[in-house]
């Protein structure tokens, strides 16, 4: 049995930004709202800086779903936590639970008004009928009905954003990481993209750029 | 006679015209409703037709639908996709 999950890669995650312009495309998602996010830390810190991709990770034991007081929330066969908007009392509970800032609310009135919830449904659509326009209009595409992953997870340039069964995803990494080796961090910079310099030729490399600048 | 007409006929108009303006209706009647659960019912992926043109599999098999999603998750592993 698949459990969809979202798996993001810090090494290769190059803050482009494009599983967010995917996303909003895909689900044509209103303005304010973001479904998907990327977030960077030690922005400009040569050699520290990593970006991951963050929206609803689809938790097996979620949060959300058990703030909600009018239970909006439920979770599918595949794992997939969705929320029916029909019920939704745009409360923000879930905002305030979700470890991940998942939950969205959209800000349309001058009152400071908050409609309902708006999330990542990994590209499962909602309690409408499949791939029908209330569907679509209340919880974006439903690609899981299409037989297709997440359009985030399929339009990342360096597969640094995985989408899929859990076991499937987490066997990829794995795979990943054995390839390149027990580096992590240090998986950067000249060395690691041009090769080593062969020794005694001086000058074919550059001196090592000072820690905390932006390169 | 003809103002009573043009009346009704305005209210009629402004009926057809302010049904744009009405809320959409959002009660989830118990039909609709998911088993031990209040939320709506959802269908499964794999109860839908597949697409023409998009990816194949048997409609109602589940194991067919996760068979064929599983290569595509798997098509993820460049190093699988290139042959490296």
């Amino acid at each position: 049995m698949a459990r969809m999950k979202f798996l993001c890669d810090a090494e290769r995650c190059i803050e482009c930004n494009g599983c967010v312009t995917a996303c909003k495309n895909e689900n044509e998602v209103p303005w304010g709202v973001n479904r998907r996010r990327v977030v960077t830390i030690n922005d400009g810190v040569i050699g520290a800086e990593k970006s991951i991709s963050v929206a609803c990770m689809h938790c097996s034991d979620a949060p959300c779903m058990a703030v909600c007081p009018v239970d909006c929330f439920y979770r599918t066969a595949d794992g997939v936590v969705l929320h029916d908007k029909d019920l939704c009392i745009g409360c923000g509970y879930c905002f305030y639970a979700c470890p991940f800032g998942a939950p969205q609310f959209p800000q349309a009135g001058a009152f400071g008004l908050r409609g309902k919830m708006d999330k990542c449904t990994f590209c499962a659509g909602g309690p409408e009928p499949d791939r029908s326009e209330a569907e679509f209009k209340k919880y974006g595409r439903n690609r899981l009905a299409e037989g297709k992953l997440p359009a985030c997870a399929e339009m990342c340039s360096t597969k640094a954003l995985l989408g899929g069964d859990g076991d499937v995803i987490a066997d990829i990494y794995r795979d990943r990481v054995a390839r390149r080796g027990n580096k992590g961090a240090e998986a950067w910079g000249w060395g690691s993209a041009y090769g080593q310099p062969p020794k005694g030729a001086g000058g074919a490399a550059p001196a090592a750029a000072p820690a905390g600048g932006k390169s | 006679m003809k103002r009573a007409l043009l009346i009704s006929a305005a209210a009629a108009f402004a009926a057809l015209t302010l049904t744009a303006c009405m809320e959409v209706e959002q009660t989830v009647t118990a039909e609709q409703r998911q088993a031990g659960s209040t939320v709506k019912r959802d269908t499964a992926a794999w109860n839908n037709e597949p697409l023409a043109n998009g990816p194949k599999w048997t409609r109602g098999d589940r194991n067919s639908w996760e068979e064929q999603i599983k290569k595509r998750q798997l098509a993820q592993n460049e190093s699988v996709r290139i042959g490296n």
